[in-house]
């Protein structure tokens, strides 16, 4: 009976269904924690120290009534605060479904969006869980900052086809006020997306 | 045959059934809303609740946990006792984790709608609603596990139940790996390795193991033959649960994770494929000589039909694979294709096999209409197949308006009418569906008894 030994149960259970699936987590899932262990990981705090973004006072400068409301002062601290907000709605409006966060070394991609993305770029708070997206709808983002201005984005929320004739990506009209102004989640994702490749500009 | 009706608990299967078509057309809705996004004519733009993304994880929550578990976990509460010779564990424990899927599956769907979604794909399930899951699914193995283990003791195990035995522990194992540790544990680049990962195993080591041990329980008994031969067997259990694991990194190439690991998920998806001919083989060969079978009988032809997009499926992913086609085609369309072949084109497509065939044991009635299942059949399929040609060369040629460096709103302009045929094919899908449950409500209240006969076209 020994040859029908991996057609019991036992020894499939833990021959197959543990063995292996421990041995593809270790080279598969340690492996790349391991080589990137030397990579320090960052805070929503830690991230901010290093600049303000200029586009994010002037956003307070641009929406002052909302910005007081939403964020008070545009300082280092409003800012984690509203970059946290702006990755949650991020990923509750599954953004990530229809927009990608990494350039690849390829395809013409650094031309069209920017500098190739490396590992150190993603070793920080706002990137747990992972934003990298498997599908592009719509561009890349992890070059956006800069790349249209508040006023654009403000109005691109809101109506998207209006900004950009033939756009298919949803309006987001929860985002502003009676007023059509930017509430609270319409600075944040600004804010946010805004903020998506600012280091690489400094 | 009575002691076999005591060994299963049939309400249970068909309420498991009852279940999973609901949320399949729960699934199909939401998707075929997200795809008028697509076309500029959302219906419910402007509420929030409704926003296009959310639903759009909605509809494959729906298909992934409302679906195709139910569906799975139906076959299995079918299959494990028949093959064993004994009950799972308990009939209330059976009962408590029905309504606790249920629950989990309608508490995701609201929990995803009132954004409280997680940033993991496919494992989009609320934070709050994760371990209720895994709790669910080790009350699941600790249900379906004792009939397999006391058939152990009595002799070697069936094929089905080796797959079973692993997809009932992998589950559990995966479902903890991809919900939490790059949500609080792993940032970056290697939580896009465990993400990625998750991704694919909860395909790879939850529906494609059950899946297969429904189809190694379903076809000989359908056709009454053996399977063809016990070593090809045998290889296609170890080569998917050895390779099976080891490929997730490839829903990420060309990304900062460490080239090496993507390297090594290309050479496990290749091999893969030798293991997935080498299965289809053993199938192919068993129906030898029977092929009168598929188009007589419904549940075999869905079910083979399922099998050779299984092929053409892992056949692609051979290719598409590989880092130079992954320059053209990752980020668009096609792989939305692949995926569409992948959780409808095989395993629906054998779930639905399945369902036909239990459907009049399961309510002692005979069929309703025999032309609905046609008009099922070849709606389903017709619409399948359009849907994925129409979304491959969507793919390959948004690959290329990028590569081109296009203005980005070019590859949307030009797939506008790619994306209206895919809502036309998903029609059709959702009407073969439609022919589907409408028969199998009438024939549940139709007068006919059943009598032990095929399926006949
Ligand atoms: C249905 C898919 C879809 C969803 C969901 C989606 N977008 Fe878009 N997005 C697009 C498309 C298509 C474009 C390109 C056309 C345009 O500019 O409107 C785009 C463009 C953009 C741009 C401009 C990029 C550039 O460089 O011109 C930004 C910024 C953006 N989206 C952010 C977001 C954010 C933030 C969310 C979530 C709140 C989101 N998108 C959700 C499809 C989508």
């Amino acid at each position: 009976m020994k040859s029908a030994m991996k057609e019991r149960f036992i020894f499939v259970f833990l021959v197959a269904g543990i063995g292996f699936f421990i041995t593809g987590f270790i080279f598969q899932m340690l492996g790349p924690l391991f080589f990137l262990r030397n990579i320090p990981m960052k805070s929503v705090e830690e991230l901010v120290q290093e600049d303000v973004d200029a586009e994010f006072y002037q956003l307070a400068e641009d929406y002052p009534d909302e910005f007081q409301k939403a964020f008070g002062e545009p300082t280092a601290a409003a800012y984690a605060a509203a970059l946290r907000l702006g990755r949650d709605i991020y990923i509750k409006e599954a953004c990530w479904h229809c927009h990608s966060q990494y350039v690849r070394p390829i395809a013409n991609e650094p031309v069209r969006y920017g500098a190739v993305s490396v590992a150190s770029e993603y070793q920080n708070e706002l990137e747990m869980p992972v934003l990298f997206g498997t599908r592009r709808v719509g561009p890349d983002l992890i070059r956006e900052s800069m790349v249209h201005s508040n006023d654009w984005h403000v109005a691109h929320f809101y109506d998207p086809p209006s900004v950009q004739p033939g756009s298919v990506m949803p309006s987001y009209k929860w985002f502003y006020d009676e007023n059509g102004r930017p509430n609270k989640k319409g600075l944040a994702i600004t804010a946010y997306v805004q903020w998506l490749g600012s280091w690489h500009r400094r | 045959m009575n002691n076999r009706q005591s060994l299963v608990d049939y309400n249970l299967v068909t309420a498991h059934f009852i279940a999973a078509l609901t949320f399949l057309v729960v699934a199909l809705t939401a998707g075929f809303l997200y795809s008028l996004q697509f076309l500029g004519h959302y219906p419910l733009s402007g509420i929030e609740f409704f926003s296009p993304g959310r639903v759009r994880m909605v509809h494959t929550n729906a298909i992934a946990y409302g679906w195709l578990l139910n569906g799975l976990i139906a076959g299995m509460y079918w299959v494990i006792p028949r093959m064993s010779g004994y009950t799972v564990l308990s009939k209330t424990l059976s009962w408590l984790i029905f309504w606790v899927l249920q629950i989990l599956v309608l508490a995701t769907a609201v929990g995803i709608l009132g954004g409280y979604a997680q940033g993991i794909e496919w494992g989009e399930t609320p934070i709050f609603v994760d371990p209720f899951i895994v709790l669910g699914l080790a009350l699941l193995a600790i249900n379906l596990i004792p009939p397999i283990l006391k058939a152990s003791k009595d002799a070697p195990l069936y094929v089905s139940l080796w797959y079973f035995t692993g997809a009932s522990i992998w589950v559990i194992l995966v479902y903890i790996m991809g919900n939490y540790l790059p949500q609080f544990f792993v940032p970056g680049a290697a939580g896009a390795a465990i993400a990625g990962n998750f991704i694919h195993d909860l395909v790879a080591l939850l529906v494609t193991p059950v899946g297969w041990g429904l189809m190694y329980f379903f076809v000989p008994t359908i056709i009454k033959k053996p399977i063809w031969s016990h070593s090809l067997s045998l290889i296609g259990f170890w080569g998917l649960a050895f390779f099976y694991p080891m490929q997730g990194m490839h829903h990420f190439m060309w990304s900062p994770v460490p080239m090496h690991v993507q390297y090594s998920a290309v050479v496990a998806t290749v091999a893969i494929e030798v293991v997935v001919t080498s299965v289809l083989a053993n199938f192919i060969m068993t129906l030898r000589g029977s092929g009168n079978y598929l188009i007589n009988n419904y549940p075999i032809r869905w079910m083979y039909t399922g099998m050779i997009f299984y092929w053409v499926t892992c056949f692609q992913c051979a290719i598409q694979v590989t880092l130079t086609v992954q320059k053209l085609i990752h980020f668009t369309d096609w792989v939305v294709g692949h995926a569409h072949l992948v959780m409808f084109g095989v395993f629906s497509f054998w779930l639905i096999g399945i369902i036909t065939e239990l459907w009049p044991r399961l309510t002692g009635k005979e069929w309703y209409s025999q032309s609905l299942h046609g008009w099922a059949y070849w709606l389903v399929t017709l619409g399948l197949t359009i849907m994925f040609i129409d979304l491959a060369i969507a793919g390959v040629m948004q690959g290329f308006t990028w590569w081109g460096l296009n203005p980005f709103i070019d590859s949307i302009r030009f797939s506008v009418p790619f994306w209206f045929v895919r809502t036309l094919s998903g029609l059709m899908i959702i009407a073969g569906i439609l022919c589907l449950v409408y028969n199998l409500y009438m024939t549940v209240r139709a007068e006919n008894a059943y009598e032990a006969r095929p399926v006949i076209a």
